[in-house]
C-alpha cells in the first residue's frame, strides 16, 4: 500500500475533522494517508525540512518560507495541488463609507487596520498594495495590527474581523480585509451594508497549497495529486470534506499568484529571520 | 447559451443581490453583471465560494454557472409518499422532502412501517389535538367538597395510585417517541401527543390529590413492579399491547367507575377528562396492532406470550394493593354506613367484571378467538395497569 505523511496547522478544531476524512477516503484506495499537526506554519516548514513528513497543506506564506529555504539550501520546493478557492484572491482596502478619503493617497497620516501580522490576506498584500502605491507603511501610514494566533498565518478569521470593528468603531481609518470577507462582514453584521466603502482592491494572487520538497522523494506524490483531482463534488461521500476545506474543486498547483507577496516579505523583511534560522 | 444580463443596481451584492444573480444562472447557466457598490470584490469572492467563473468584460462581468450546485443534488433521494422501510439516511427529513445524499449517523430503530402504522393516526392525531383541554379552565377547583374526611383520604389513596400508573403511560409512549423514524410522521405527532395528555393527568390528579390534603397516599412495591414490567418491555408492539390495549383498556373502565362514583365534582371531572384521552390512546393501539396483525401471522402468539410472561413474573407479587380496594370500596359508597359499604363493594366488584369484559372484548377484535380472549384477560395484572 502506497504510505503518504501530510503537515497541516491546527488552525481550528475542524481541521482534525477535514483530514480524519481524508484519512478514511484515501484508505478506501489503497493509499495509507496520515497527518501530523503543527501549531504554527514555522514549526510545520522547519518539520518538513527535516523530513519529518511527505507534504505540507502550506500558507502562501508558508509556500514563500518553503521557496527560499529550499533556495539557499539547494534543494526544490514545488506546489504540487490547490483549491480553486485558492486561485485568484482580492484583498481591499475599506473606508467609512461617510470617510473624507477618496485615494490611497489620502490615508497618509492616518491608521490602517489590519489582520495577524503574518497574514497574507489581511497585512502583508494589502499594505505592499500601498507601499506600491507611494505610501511608506509605518511612516506616511499608521498600521494596527490586530495580532490574533500569530504563527497560523491568518487563516484564523478573527484579526480580518476585528479589524473591520476597529474601522466601525472609528478606531482606525481605513481597514484590510480578503474580497469575499467585506460581503461576509456585511452579512454577519460586523460592517453594516452601506456603513463601508471600498477604497482600493489589490490585484489577484493565489492562498493556500500543498507543497512537497525535492520532487516528494519516495512518497506517492503523483497519485495522491491525481486522487484530489478526481474528487468530485457530486461525490456525496467526499462533499462534506471539500464543504469544510472550503473549495467545490482541487486545481493544479501553480506559483506565479505568490508575487505579490513575495515582493511583501522582500519590502517588509517578514520571514527573513525564520528563512535563514532553517536555512 | 443565453447569458441573462442581471441589473444588481447599486447595493451590488450587498443587500440580497446574489439571490438575483443565483435565479440567472439557475435559470440559464450564464450572467452578464452590472451594478454598483463594491462589485468587483464582492462578485469575485461569492464566486469563488459558488465555484462559479468569473470574468472581467469591459465595464461589466461574465459569470458562468459551476457544477457544484447542481452536482450537490445528484443521488438525493425523494422521501414520499409513506414508505415500507424509510432508511436512516434520510434523517430528520419531511417526508416529501428531497434529501442531499451522504447523510449517515442516524438511528431509528423503529423504522418498519409494519411495525408502528395506521392509516387512522392522522385523524387520531387531529381529533387529540382538537380535545386537548387547560386544567385551569376546564376544572371548577372551587367546587365543594363535602364529603368526611376518611373518603378524601379514599380520594387521595385512588389519586395516588393514578398518577403512578399515568407516569409509567407517559414514560413508555415517551420511550418508544425517540426510536421512531421521523419519515412515520403521525405517528410521532400521535405518541407526542399521548405524553402530553399523560403529563395533563398527572397534573390533575396531583391537584386534586392536594386540594385537601398535604401528603399523598401510599404506593406499594407489588403495584410498582407490575407498572417496571411495562417499562422493561423493549418491543413496541407488545409494550403498546399491554399499555394501551389491556392497561389503558382497563382504565377507561375504571376512570369511567371514578366519574360516575367520585363523591366530588372535581374527582368527577378530573376522571371525566382523563378518560376521554385514554380513550384516543386506546384506540391508537388498537388501529396499529390490528394491521400488524393482518400483515404479521405470528404476531397473535407473541403478544399471547407476553401477557402470559407478564403474568408469571407478578405471580409473586400482591397485585392491587389492598389500600387501593379499599379505597375505591370507600369512594364509592361515599360513607361508613354499612349498607352504603356494601353497595360499595358491589360496584368495585362490577367495576373488576367491566374491565374483563373490555378486555376481552379488545381482544376478540384485535383477532384473538373467545376462549383464548378469557384466558388473557384472567391473566392480566391484578394493578389493572
Amino acid at each position: 500500500m502506497d504510505s503518504l505523511m501530510l503537515g497541516a496547522v491546527a488552525y481550528d478544531p475542524k481541521v482534525v475533522t477535514i483530514w480524519e476524512g481524508f484519512r478514511a477516503w484515501f484508505a478506501e484506495r489503497d493509499v495509507d494517508f496520515d497527518f501530523v499537526l503543527y501549531s504554527n506554519y514555522e514549526a510545520q516548514v522547519a518539520a518538513h525540512f527535516a523530513g519529518h513528513f511527505d507534504v505540507a497543506w502550506n500558507s502562501p506564506l508558508a509556500w514563500i518560507q518553503s521557496e527560499r529555504i529550499a533556495a539557499a539550501t539547494g534543494r526544490t520546493a514545488q506546489a504540487v495541488c490547490m483549491r480553486d478557492t485558492d486561485q485568484d484572491l482580492t484583498s481591499v482596502i475599506v473606508v467609512r463609507a461617510d470617510s473624507d478619503i477618496q485615494t490611497l493617497a489620502d490615508l497618509k497620516g492616518r491608521t490602517i487596520a489590519v489582520g495577524a501580522a503574518d497574514s497574507p490576506q489581511a497585512t502583508l498584500i494589502p499594505l505592499v498594495h500601498l507601499h506600491e502605491a507611494g505610501l511608506q507603511v509605518g511612516v506616511d501610514v499608521e498600521v494596527q495590527k490586530h495580532d490574533l494566533l500569530v504563527g497560523k498565518h491568518g487563516d484564523h478569521i478573527g484579526g480580518e474581523r476585528d479589524a473591520a470593528r476597529a474601522l466601525i468603531e472609528g478606531k482606525a481609518d481605513a481597514a484590510a480585509m480578503i474580497d469575499g470577507n467585506h460581503l461576509l462582514f456585511g452579512r454577519e453584521g460586523t460592517l453594516p451594508a452601506g456603513s463601508t466603502r471600498v477604497l482600493s482592491q489589490t490585484p489577484l494572487y493565489d492562498h493556500c497549497c500543498f507543497t512537497v520538497l525535492d520532487g516528494g522523494g519516495d512518497a506517492p506524490i503523483d497519485r495522491f495529486v491525481e486522487l484530489l483531482l478526481g474528487q468530485s463534488y457530486d461525490d456525496p461521500a467526499v462533499r462534506p470534506l471539500l464543504d469544510l476545506e472550503g473549495l467545490k474543486a482541487w486545481k493544479p498547483g501553480r506559483t506565479e499568484g505568490f508575487a505579490q507577496l513575495s515582493r511583501a516579505c522582500d519590502v517588509f523583511g517578514t520571514i527573513d529571520d525564520f528563512v535563514a534560522s532553517v536555512g | 447559451m443565453s447569458r441573462e444580463p442581471v441589473d444588481l443596481g447599486p447595493d451590488g451584492l450587498e443587500r440580497g443581490g446574489h439571490l438575483l444573480l443565483q435565479r440567472a444562472l439557475d435559470l440559464h447557466g450564464a450572467a452578464s453583471v452590472i451594478g454598483g457598490g463594491a462589485l468587483d470584490p464582492h462578485l469575485r469572492g461569492w464566486c469563488r465560494s459558488q465555484g462559479h467563473t468569473l470574468r472581467v468584460v469591459g465595464d461589466g462581468f461574465e459569470v458562468d454557472a459551476g457544477t457544484a450546485r447542481r452536482g450537490r443534488w445528484r443521488g438525493a433521494a425523494e422521501t414520499g409518499p409513506v414508505v415500507d422501510r424509510p432508511p436512516a439516511t434520510w434523517g430528520l427529513a419531511a417526508r416529501g422532502a428531497t434529501v442531499e445524499a451522504g447523510l449517515d449517523g442516524f438511528r431509528f430503530p423503529l423504522d418498519d412501517k409494519q411495525a408502528v402504522w395506521t392509516d387512522e393516526a392522522e385523524r387520531l392525531y387531529r381529533d387529540g389535538a382538537a380535545q386537548q383541554w387547560d386544567p385551569a379552565t376546564a376544572i371548577d377547583w372551587d367546587a365543594e367538597i363535602t364529603h368526611p374526611d376518611e373518603v378524601e383520604d379514599a380520594v387521595v389513596q385512588v389519586m395516588t395510585y393514578l398518577i403512578e400508573n399515568e407516569t409509567v403511560a407517559l414514560l413508555v409512549p415517551a420511550r418508544f417517541l425517540a426510536q421512531v423514524h421521523p419519515h412515520f410522521r403521525e405517528i410521532l405527532q400521535l405518541l407526542a401527543l399521548q405524553c402530553a395528555d399523560e403529563a395533563r393527568h398527572i397534573e390533575v390528579f396531583t391537584r386534586r390529590a392536594h386540594l385537601r390534603r398535604e401528603r399523598l397516599g401510599l404506593s406499594t412495591v407489588g403495584g410498582q413492579r407490575s407498572l417496571q414490567t411495562l417499562l422493561d418491555e423493549p418491543d413496541f408492539a407488545l409494550a403498546s399491547f399491554l399499555l394501551a390495549v389491556l392497561g389503558e383498556g382497563s382504565f377507561l373502565s375504571l376512570l369511567g367507575f371514578l366519574h360516575r362514583y367520585g363523591p366530588d365534582p372535581v374527582t368527577r371531572a378530573v376522571c371525566g377528562l382523563a378518560a376521554r384521552d385514554e380513550a384516543r390512546h386506546v384506540a391508537f393501539g388498537m388501529a396499529h396492532l390490528t394491521r400488524h396483525a393482518s400483515l404479521d401471522p405470528g404476531l397473535h402468539g407473541r403478544l399471547a406470550d407476553a401477557v402470559r410472561r407478564r403474568h408469571d413474573a407478578l405471580a409473586h407479587t400482591a397485585g392491587l394493593n389492598e389500600e387501593v380496594f379499599d379505597a375505591l370500596v370507600l369512594l364509592a359508597a361515599g360513607s361508613w354506613d354499612r349498607e352504603a359499604l356494601a353497595r360499595g363493594h358491589d360496584a368495585v366488584v362490577a367495576l373488576k367484571r367491566a374491565m374483563d369484559e373490555g378486555r376481552r372484548g379488545r381482544l376478540r377484535a384485535l383477532g384473538f378467538a373467545e376462549a383464548q380472549a378469557e384466558e388473557l384477560s384472567a391473566l392480566h395484572t391484578r394493578n389493572f395497569m
